[in-house]
């Protein structure tokens, strides 16, 4: 089994330690990990800030760059949900026949990260070790656009020493929304404040998700009101173990 | 009097016409900042959406239901001409008059000269967001044509000057004290208390002598159906009953999208609409009529067809589906946007996600250009909406749109977030490129980040960040330069 790591522009950027997450735990899996250096941003901010044309041309490069992909693994669900729910318009729009056939092609092969361990590599105790209290914020795109339903939990639930506090309003948006966090930076913030009631009463020591920008839009309020919880990728839980000395990382 | 109660009615600044309004962002400051008005609305929210969700998991068909709810309103929208060209046929034969009115100044144009006709000084209406659309209220005053509304949430709005918050609970960002106080203030009841039973009872008083004094009615409708020529109109209070059976004459004013093709398809629709937008199995009062029927009901009865911006959303293949709503507001009541800054930060009759894709386009994207913005695209809309309305697909359609039209204006280029879009892309074409933009960026935040290693403050849009939330600074090596030095280790 061979899978092509897309990493996403912002956690190559901001959150090296998931991409290196991501492949310490497929590598253990017996998972070869390629990454094609070539690749940037799957179009998602500009799609959803207006910015088609723009969009096009990242998701055309997208589909050009992993068309021979045996898998694609993507740690991010909203960028998974932007290459499932926008690409098809955007080619429809604006490709070429050529071009939707072999994005048709290469959708079947693209996984976000749960799905691939899950449903790809029908895993759900991938021997993780995380003895901490964690709450699971089930990102909007994960749920209503990519189901992930209760796969995240599985996952949680094999990993041992780990306790699941489950959280409120589970299903209710952080308030992120890209660029929404600074066009409406207010608005946003206040849905962060009535997010965080539900997060911090959870009284976990950890939040995770499957999506780093809901956790940096939790994990930037909670380190500025000094809330005492942190954020983590759900990748990098699952590539903890008793043996590896990379404890969660902030 | 109650200071306090009245001092927290926000509304007596809110804007509701999109042409005057502020910007979503500067409209929802003041509401943001109103610990009352947030409470009411995040209560009355949670108590609607319980119950909807209780009443939608007993239906182990909903999501049949709700494709043949959406197929029903796909199809009237595709063949609209000839439903609505047929609706107006039975109408007439049964004794109704239809009339068309392509803007809102006509709309309002037609329902005055109706009410002349009849020497009308007087009209008692139903609730329908239609005519707030058209500002049919302060047109007829205006004309020397006193208004009185009949449901008890709009009652509320009109006696304490107030503005609609909601579409299907207008009143909702008013709670029970609020209510007392205005009713105490406009009724003379200076004694009242706020039992629900002793406000409805004022309430009850003050209408059953508009009901018997006033012959005319305005009125909206749900749903009409073209096979029959007939109206449809839900509702909770009895008051939209007693408007269709008292006064002499009904004035109907509907949006045209509002046409059900056959009979039978109400059997789909008043399932998916009483649970959707009340959380109701059926809704208490289901008024349907059909033309004029002598000595029964009134006896003279109009049909207002509304455009006002409708026939070019029609025109298009994504926004199409905007036309689909039948106004249940599930999409507001699940909306964690609307669920902090209530309807009237969105200057418009229509709030929230239905609203703001509504509203520009019946603004021709002239105004209200912010509202496709105001969504973080969580998509909760969209698994409520009982027609199955994208509405992130429409948003995301209407901020093209936006962007389209800016892109031919120079001011473009002193915008920070179109020049910061186009950047990315051009960085985005080609890996090194943005390699280096990264490499770049981890030097010039260098300044900005804290001994903790956090970013607490910066400038210009990255202020709008980090107003509330800090933001990790940059990590010293990016994940592709990590996989390129593992890479070289390993050979």
């Amino acid at each position: 089994m061979r899978a092509s790591l897309f990493i996403t522009c912002y956690n190559d950027t901001l959150f090296p330690e998931t991409g290196r997450a991501v492949v310490g735990l497929m590598e253990r899996l017996g998972v070869e990990i390629e990454f094609r250096t070539e690749q940037t941003c799957c179009g998602q901010m500009h799609a959803n800030t207006g910015f088609r044309g723009e969009a096009f041309s990242q998701a055309k490069r997208f589909v050009q760059l992993y068309r021979d992909a045996e898998a694609v693994v993507i740690p991010s669900s909203s960028c998974v949900a932007m290459i499932r729910d926008q690409y098809p318009g955007l080619f429809e729009e604006l490709g070429n026949s050529a071009l939707r056939e072999e994005f048709s092609a290469l959708l079947p092969r693209v996984y976000e990260f749960s799905e691939f361990l899950v449903d790809r590599l029908q895993v759900e105790d991938v021997g993780a070790w995380f003895p901490h209290r964690v709450t699971y914020h089930a990102s909007c795109h994960g749920v209503r656009a990519l189901h992930l339903g209760d796969r995240p939990y599985r996952l949680l639930s094999k990993v041992r020493g780990l306790t699941q506090a489950p959280l409120q309003n589970v299903d209710r948006c952080c308030g992120f929304g890209g660029t929404f966090s600074v066009k409406n930076a207010e608005v946003s913030s206040a849905m962060l404040a009535t997010k965080l009631q539900d997060v911090m009463a959870t009284e976990a020591e950890y939040c995770t998700a499957l999506d780093n920008s809901c956790l940096m839009h939790l994990g930037g309020a909670m380190h500025r009101q000094y809330l005492g919880m942190k954020t983590i990728h759900l990748a990098e839980i699952l590539a903890n173990t008793e043996s590896s000395s990379a404890e969660a990382t902030q | 009097m109650n200071e306090s109660a009245q001092g927290h009615l926000a509304s007596k600044h809110a804007i509701l016409d999109p042409a005057l309004a502020l910007p979503f962002p500067q409209a929802a400051l003041p509401i943001l900042r109103d610990p009352q008005l947030r409470r009411n609305i995040a209560h009355a929210t949670d108590i609607i959406q319980a119950k909807r969700a209780k009443l939608v998991a007993e239906k182990t068909d909903w999501w049949q239901l709700r494709d043949a709810a959406s197929a029903i309103r796909n199809h009237a929208l595709e063949n609209l001409g000839t439903y609505l060209e047929e609706f107006e046929s039975r109408c007439t034969a049964a004794g109704g008059r239809v009339h068309w009115a392509a803007d809102a100044a006509e709309a309002r144009r037609i329902i005055l000269e109706l009410l002349r006709e009849e020497k009308a000084s007087e009209v008692i209406k139903i609730k329908t967001m239609t005519s707030a659309e058209i500002q049919l209220n302060p047109f007829l005053q205006k004309a020397g044509v006193d208004v009185f509304e009949t449901d008890l949430a709009e009652i509320i709005l009109q006696l304490g000057e107030e503005e609609p918050s909601h579409i299907v609970v207008p009143a909702l960002h008013i709670n029970r004290e609020q209510v007392r106080e205005i009713f105490a203030r406009r009724m003379g009841l200076e004694h009242l208390s706020d039992d629900p039973e002793a406000l409805t009872a004022a309430a009850r008083n003050y209408l059953r002598q508009k009901f018997l004094k006033i012959p005319t009615a305005i009125g909206g409708a749900n749903f009409l159906i073209a096979e029959t020529g007939s109206v449809v109109v839900v509702e909770s209070e009895g008051n939209g009953r007693m408007c269709l059976t008292l006064p002499r004459t009904m004035i109907t004013l509907a949006g045209i999208e509002k046409v059900l093709p056959r009979f039978r398809d109400l059997e789909v629709m008043l399932q998916v609409l009483a649970r959707s937008a009340t959380g109701e199995r059926m809704n208490p009062y289901t008024s349907l009529w059909t033309g004029v029927m002598p000595g029964d009901g009134p006896q003279h009865f109009h049909v207002v067809l509304l455009d006002n911006g409708r026939s070019p959303i029609l025109a298009r293949r994504t926004e199409r589906q905007t036309l689909k709503c039948i106004r249940c507001a599930a999409c507001i009541n699940t909306c964690p946007v609307y669920r902090q800054t209530g309807g009237h930060a969105y200057g418009s009759v229509y709030p929230g996600p239905i609203g703001a894709i509504l509203t520009p386009q019946l603004e021709q994207m002239k105004h209200a250009q912010s509202l496709p913005y105001a969504s973080s695209l969580c998509g909760a809309c969209y698994e409520v909406c009982p027609v199955k309305i994208n509405i992130p697909e429409v948003l995301i359609e209407l901020r093209a749109r936006v962007v389209d039209e800016e892109r031919d204006h120079s001011k473009r280029l002193i915008d920070p977030m179109y020049v910061g879009m186009k950047l990315a892309n051009f960085l985005f074409q080609k890996a090194w490129r943005f390699h280096l933009a990264q490499r770049l960026g981890r030097i010039a935040v260098l300044i900005f980040t804290g001994h903790d290693g956090w970013i607490h403050s910066l400038p210009g849009m990255g202020a709008k960040w980090t107003q509330t939330r800090d933001l990790r600074g940059l990590p010293r090596q990016t994940f592709h330069e990590w996989w390129a030095t593992r890479a070289r280790e390993k050979k």
